[in-house]
């Protein structure tokens, strides 16, 4: 891969105790749209200001187009970026907001018009052009902060939860815009969020991260398919993936009367099932394995009902979620027999809550 | 309905401004009615206080009154050198206090303390520091070698009026300092961040954010500044009376002893009257310009 922006190591260390980037290792890539996604707090941002030179790193590096720029000013690096509060400058207006990048670089004047009237014309921002910030919305303000990143012609365009002081309705239009915008280039993003919906989305990879580790790497659909550990899968999907932690006899999970086998190989004598909503159903026939409950609790989000079902079996009570169709009219405390299609079920280790798969020849060392 | 509800909001409104347009009437407005009008009389010691009504001739005297024109100098020199070098300095303290160093919380204390205390202290210490025998100023000059006695500070017109314009520019850069800390404050960090990424050197962000964005507060400390300099008269009365031979007499002075000491109670009224009007002219020039700046560093046309 033609890697655009690397980082190698990264490390920030604001006090010994509070470090919110560990040991970020990862790449990007020439037209690659990589998300940053974590909950509030993870580090997402202090990666994206160590990218953008914002922030010296304790350790490791920052390598942009293969070389090394970890101790270049922010302003040598040619990157550019689009802040939370899109920080565009009040006194003025929308045209010298997007020129004054160009103009702090000494770029001639003709070009300086030439660019901004082509991003003006993609964006629609023509009619803003001699407003000030004030008087703008807030899609309008972002959309000109995304210009002033745009006519930058940067190496690669960092985003800090752009989307982020919108409200829903056009949170939902402009992540659109935003995808049809970035997808039509081929400079890098790096896109911070904290919001699964648009990572999700936009981009063509995805960082999950927490507590400043680096969870999982991979695309959208394998994060949501096959995610690496218990956080990322309680991370991503909404409603939140069941857990329930079971008990193991002859590499079978005990499920209520049903044994599940476990993946190829594993013999442990506890692991944790993990099963999304919306794939758990009402058990058909009566050898299908199955769990048996009680509905307390019936959401209604419109196509489907989320069904908050009581487990009776074992010592403790288990409670497990599912989606389902509005065909069944489930009501409360009425007896609901849900079924775990194995195929998609997910299962963790009890201890590092790592993925536990079949063991191959290259899984070996996970013992 | 609404523009029922709006008279009656408005009706309310004036009732309760009539308090304080009364209050500003009585302190305000009266007594520049009353000197307007006690110019137009003489009453000195030569008409044993009987007021004559006599017209305009206390400001035919005043045109002619050489004292009076040399004050009025004095008064400029003053008020442009202070407010300059205050706010040139000011702002640079300011920068200073808005960065976040150690002990930033107590050097801050420390910068408004010269404000804080009383002028005719002040004055009197500042007395002390330029004093040609003992003072402070002079010791290290001479041991600095740079001069061979000691200068009489306060005995020479030059000087004196440099003494009373460092004095001065001592005790108040504080309070210009502490006013544009204020506006600093309310620039978001992300502008500078913004620029940085831009590539813009210090100097390029304190020109196209810092300045712009604290013009207000700029603005605000000048017209304060300007008001209060071309007033100035406790600080000069301690230092050096108005003297030597008028070298540091401001217009204030003038007028103290014009009413106080002479007597002169028409021709103090009709001077007290031509430096209100000079004042209100020089503030509405000053805020006219810096208005006119303001809209253009803002863009607006
Ligand atoms: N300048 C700083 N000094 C000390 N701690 C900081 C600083 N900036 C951020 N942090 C801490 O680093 C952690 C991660 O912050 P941040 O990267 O902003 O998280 P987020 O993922 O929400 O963007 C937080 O716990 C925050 O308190
Ligand atoms: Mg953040």
């Amino acid at each position: 891969m033609n890697k655009k922006l690397e980082l190698v190591d990264l490390r920030k260390a604001y006090t010994p105790t509070v470090v919110p980037v560990k040991d970020i290792s990862l790449s990007v890539g020439a037209g690659e749209f990589l998300t940053l996604l974590g909950p509030s707090g993870c580090g997402k941002s202090t990666i994206l200001r160590l990218i953008a030179g914002l922030e010296q790193p304790s350790s490791g590096k920052v390598l942009l187009n293969g070389q090394d720029v970890s101790r270049l000013s922010p302003g040598d690096r040619n990157i550019a970026m689009v802040f939370q509060s899109y920080a565009l400058y009040p006194h003025m207006t929308v045209y010298e907001n997007i020129a004054s990048g160009l103009k702090l670089r000494k770029t001639p004047s003709g070009e300086v018009q030439s660019r901004i009237h082509e991003v003006a014309d993609f964006l629609g921002l023509h009619e803003l052009m001699h407003r000030k910030p004030g008087q703008l919305s807030g899609g309008q303000r972002q959309r000109v902060a995304v210009a002033r990143t745009l006519v930058r012609r940067p190496d690669v365009f960092l985003l800090d939860e752009p989307l982020s002081n919108l409200d829903a309705l056009l949170r939902e239009h402009v992540r659109a815009e935003l995808k049809q915008l970035f997808g039509s280039q081929n400079t890098p993003v790096v896109y911070v969020t904290h919001d699964q919906t648009e990572a999700m989305t936009l981009s063509t990879r995805v960082a999950v991260l927490n507590n400043g580790y680096l969870q999982q790497l991979d695309t959208p659909e394998r994060i949501y398919t096959e995610p690496a550990n218990r956080f990322v899968a309680g991370f991503i999907g909404s409603p939140q993936m069941n857990f329930l932690q079971v008990k193991c006899e002859a590499g079978r999970a005990i499920v209520g009367n049903s044994r599940i086998p476990l993946p190829l190989g594993s013999n442990t004598k506890e692991i944790i099932l993990g099963i999304r909503p919306e794939h758990v159903h009402v058990a058909q026939s009566s050898n299908e394995p199955a769990l048996d409950g009680q509905v307390f609790l019936v959401e209604n989000l419109g196509m489907h009902n989320l069904v908050s079902v009581r487990i009776v079996s074992g010592e403790e009570p288990i409670t497990v979620r599912a989606l389902l169709g509005m065909e069944h009219r489930l009501a409360t405390n009425a007896p609901v027999r849900l079924a775990f299609p194995p195929d998609s079920i997910n299962w963790f280790d009890v201890g590092t809550g790592d993925r536990v798969e079949a063991t191959t020849p290259s899984m070996v060392r996970n013992g | 309905m609404v523009d029922y509800v709006r008279a009656q909001e408005r009706r309310t409104g004036w009732l309760l401004t009539i308090p304080a347009i009364a209050v500003l009437a009585l302190v305000f407005a009266y007594p520049i009615l009353r000197a307007v009008w006690q110019s137009f009389f003489t009453i000195n010691l030569g008409n044993q206080l009987s007021p004559a009504f006599t017209g305009l001739d206390n400001y035919a005297r005043m045109a002619q009154d050489g004292r009076f024109w040399n004050t009025l100098w004095n008064t400029t020199i003053f008020t442009l050198a202070t407010v300059s070098l205050e706010l040139v300095l000011g702002m640079g303290i300011a920068l200073v206090l808005n960065q976040s160093f150690r002990g930033r919380g107590i050097v801050r204390t420390i910068a408004i303390l010269p404000w804080a205390l009383p002028t005719a202290l002040i004055a009197l210490a500042w007395t002390w520091i330029f004093n040609d025998q003992y003072g402070v100023v002079n010791d290290i000059l001479l041991r600095l070698g740079l001069i061979q006695t000691g200068i009489n500070w306060l005995g020479n017109p030059t000087l004196a009026m440099i003494s009373v314009i460092v004095a001065d520019v001592w005790k108040t850069t504080p309070f210009i300092s502490i006013l544009l800390l204020a506006g600093l404050q309310s620039i978001p960090s992300d502008l500078y961040e913004a620029q940085a990424i831009d590539g813009a050197s210090p100097w390029q962000s304190f020109r196209q954010v810092t300045l712009p964005l604290l013009l207000p507060q700029i603005v605000i400390a000048l017209l304060f500044r300007l008001a209060q300099a071309f007033g100035i008269f406790d600080l000069i009365s301690v230092m050096t009376g108005g003297g030597p031979g008028g070298g540091t007499e401001t217009v204030s002075l003038y007028i103290y002893a014009t009413v106080m000491r002479y007597l002169d109670f028409g021709y103090g009224a009709a001077l007290v009257v031509v430096t209100f009007l000079l004042l209100v002219l020089v503030v509405a020039i000053a805020s006219f310009f810096l208005n006119r700046s303001r809209k253009r560093a803002s863009g607006a046309v």
